[in-house]
């Protein structure tokens, strides 16, 4: 039968811990849940294919916050990241990744994947953020997933690619239970019932629209629609912080990094149209992306990534790094536009707005075990609330996930969920295509998204809100009672679709209630321009209450490590001043 | 309301002649993460079923004859 041909179908299975997304953090949380446990059955899920799969699809070029002993102290960098992250930080998530992270990266260096090192065979780590020295490049980086799947074959866990979840399972007294999940090719429906589940299902980074207009020409894989954040929000949990977007300084028009962080280290630096330096450090922080916003429409942009005053050999050791790791169309992308490094500098923009706790600091709230609000339901990598994450913090979290949740699950049995709410939830995935006549999802989707970046995107307005918020009802109802899928390719672009929908409500409603401004310009409200320490220096966390989305204030945890008065605006003093 | 479709340049390039699709070779639809390849009912070659690309790579890197080509897309060209 054909591929993408609709069949109406229902299955159930079940596994002892169920990992949903198979990108960077969930293979780490599935290999590490199966070696505590090596009887137990656990399942991998994965919209696309675990082989390549997730914002490391062809690999990544470097480490970012890589705390090795000799270069940075796990206490240097949780400071740093509360720092950069304007004091909301749970700090003890933060310093269990950075005591753990070394052990990952020596963890991933079994597995083949290499590290620079120096002549003397020491890690050869590069400074990039304002205080420590956290960068570590990965020479054969491309090589990350391929190791991965290696190890997953090897510990014999069960993959199950081209299934994307929908909705999470809980027993009446609130513990998961299980996830259902839709077969992307056949829409044929599956329930997984599970002792244990994580999410690890990326960012939500198909929520703005790119400024080329193509709607999959997203920074992050586009196949990151936000699902997870959509359900962990329809299970009852909370949600952190999510008013802090992320926002990213971008190629212009090509949306991949320039990328500071490989370059940064060999001289490359951020400058305007005149060739001034006008940021003082090239690490994405809010308070960076506020500058670079500044000076885009300060009439000293374009801004651009300076390389082609260092030498022609430096420039091509550059070269071979971008053009062949983590978005290796990018030499393709500058041959087509006849730029040449060593001639040229790239031109820069920012990128649509999303959620990413790689970069930021929002997502589905976790505490330092990767445990959600919700009893038995954990979350990993970019969709979860530790921030400043990046690729190790994927792994390092995915790792203190999946040993967490195989404990849980040896400690319990299976809940019982109610077989109405599959019943429910069937009909709500299928709906699309039961319909003869309607919108195709790409229309709801362009059009959402186009609303997102018309309304949500900073300087962040009440009233422009209000009126987004109403437009993006409207769209909703339009998607909910309209909206048809004539194959099960199209349904799964109506799923995502309504993820993005949820993830544009989400955005609205937290950065309405959070009345400051903070993190740069990932939460610049222009009614509340100041930030308000006495009434906001706290956590955000949204969540589904009785069937309606509702925020509160969560204290920030005390500190582990303690920060002096006079290091608090470090990043608040991004840019350069003018000399003398 | 009746539904139109829209012209569209896609940026996936398979060469028929290297293609083993009709061999039993789905490698470039098996990877792609926006699951956008499909193998032609018609000329049992693979191709670009959906204009959603995230010009990431997979398909064309993993491809066993080097078929596939990956552009970038027009309006980010």
């Amino acid at each position: 039968m054909a591929l993408d041909q609709i069949v109406d179908g229902l299955s159930e299975v079940s596994c002892d811990v169920l990992v949903i997304g198979g990108g960077t953090a969930g293979p780490m949380a599935a290999l590490k849940a199966k070696l505590k446990n090596p009887k137990a059955n656990v399942v991998l899920l994965e919209k696309a294919n675990v082989k390549r799969s997730g914002a490391i699809s062809m690999g990544m070029d470097g480490l970012n916050n890589a705390v090795i002993p000799g270069y940075a102290t796990p206490e240097q960098y949780t400071k740093e990241i509360t720092i950069a992250n304007d004091g909301i930080v749970d700090q003890k998530a933060v310093y269990k990744y950075a005591q753990n992270c070394f052990e990952i990266i020596e963890e991933l260096d079994s597995f083949g994947i290499r590290f620079l090192k120096n002549e003397n065979g020491d890690y050869a780590v590069k400074k990039v953020h304002h205080i420590g020295t956290y960068v570590l490049p990965m020479p054969n980086g491309e090589t990350v997933k391929k190791a991965l799947y290696r190890q997953l074959r090897r510990a014999r866990i069960l993959i199950s690619n081209r299934y994307m979840a929908t909705r999470l399972l809980k027993s009446s007294d609130g513990r998961i239970a299980g996830a259902i999940s839709v077969n992307t090719r056949t829409a044929e429906m599956l329930v997984i019932k599970a002792k244990a589940v994580i999410l690890c299902m990326g960012a939500a980074g198909r929520l703005g629209l790119p400024t080329s207009g193509y709607m999959f020409g997203t920074y992050e894989n586009a196949a990151n629609s936000g699902d997870g954040y959509a359900m962990a929000y329809h299970a009852g949990a909370a949600l952190a912080n999510l008013e802090c977007f992320q926002i990213n300084p971008l190629i212009k028009d090509y949306n991949g990094p320039a990328c500071a962080y490989v370059a940064g280290p060999f001289g490359a630096y951020t400058a305007n149209n005149e060739g001034s330096r006008f940021i003082e450090c090239d690490y994405w922080s809010g308070q960076m992306m506020l500058e670079f916003y500044n000076e885009l429409l300060s009439g000293k942009g374009p801004v651009f990534l300076q390389l082609k005053h260092l030498h022609p050999d430096t420039i091509s050791e550059i070269e071979s790094t971008l053009h062949k790791v983590e978005r290796p169309t990018r030499g393709l992308f500058q041959q087509g536009r006849g730029v040449d490094y060593r001639s040229e500098s790239i031109e820069m923009h920012i990128s649509e707005i999303g959620f990413c706790s790689g970069h930021s600091a929002s997502g589905v709230f976790v505490d330092d075990n990767a445990r959600t609000t919700v009893p038995g339901l954990y979350a990993a990598g970019d969709m979860a609330s530790v921030p400043h994450n990046y690729m190790l913090g994927a792994f390092t979290n995915g790792a203190v996930a999946g040993i967490d949740a195989m404990e849980f699950a040896d400690n319990h049995d299976f809940a019982e969920f109610d077989a109405a709410d599959v019943a429910m939830e069937r009909d709500r995935v299928m709906a699309p295509t039961k319909r003869e006549d309607g919108i195709p999802p790409n229309q709801i989707e362009y059009k959402t998204r186009r609303l997102v970046n018309d309304y949500l995107q900073p300087p962040k307005v009440t009233r422009k809100y209000q009126l987004g918020m109403r437009r993006l009802a409207e769209a909703r109802e339009d998607m909910q009672e309209r909206m048809i899928a004539r194959n099960a390719h199209e349904l799964l672009r109506a799923l995502e679709v309504q993820s993005i929908m949820d993830c544009a409500d989400m955005a609205a409603h937290a950065s309405l209630y959070r009345e400051e401004s903070r993190w740069g310009l990932y939460h610049w409200r222009t009614d509340f321009p100041e930030k308000d320490n006495e009434n906001w220096f706290c956590h955000t966390l949204l969540s589904k209450q009785d069937g309606k989305m509702t925020s509160d204030r969560r204290a920030v945890e005390p500190y582990v490590v303690p920060i002096a008065d006079d290091e608090k605006d470090l990043y608040d003093k991004q840019r350069i001043r003018a000399s003398a | 309301m009746p539904l139109a479709s829209y012209q569209t340049s896609v940026p996936v390039v398979v060469d028929d002649a290297k293609c083993i699709a009709d061999k039993g070779c789905t490698v470039c639809v098996d990877v792609c993460p926006l699951d956008v390849l499909r193998i032609s009912d018609t000329t049992s070659k693979a191709y670009m079923a959906y204009d959603e690309c995230w010009y990431c790579m997979p398909c064309e890197a993993d491809c066993p004859t080097g078929a596939v080509t990956v552009n970038i897309p027009y309006l980010l060209r």
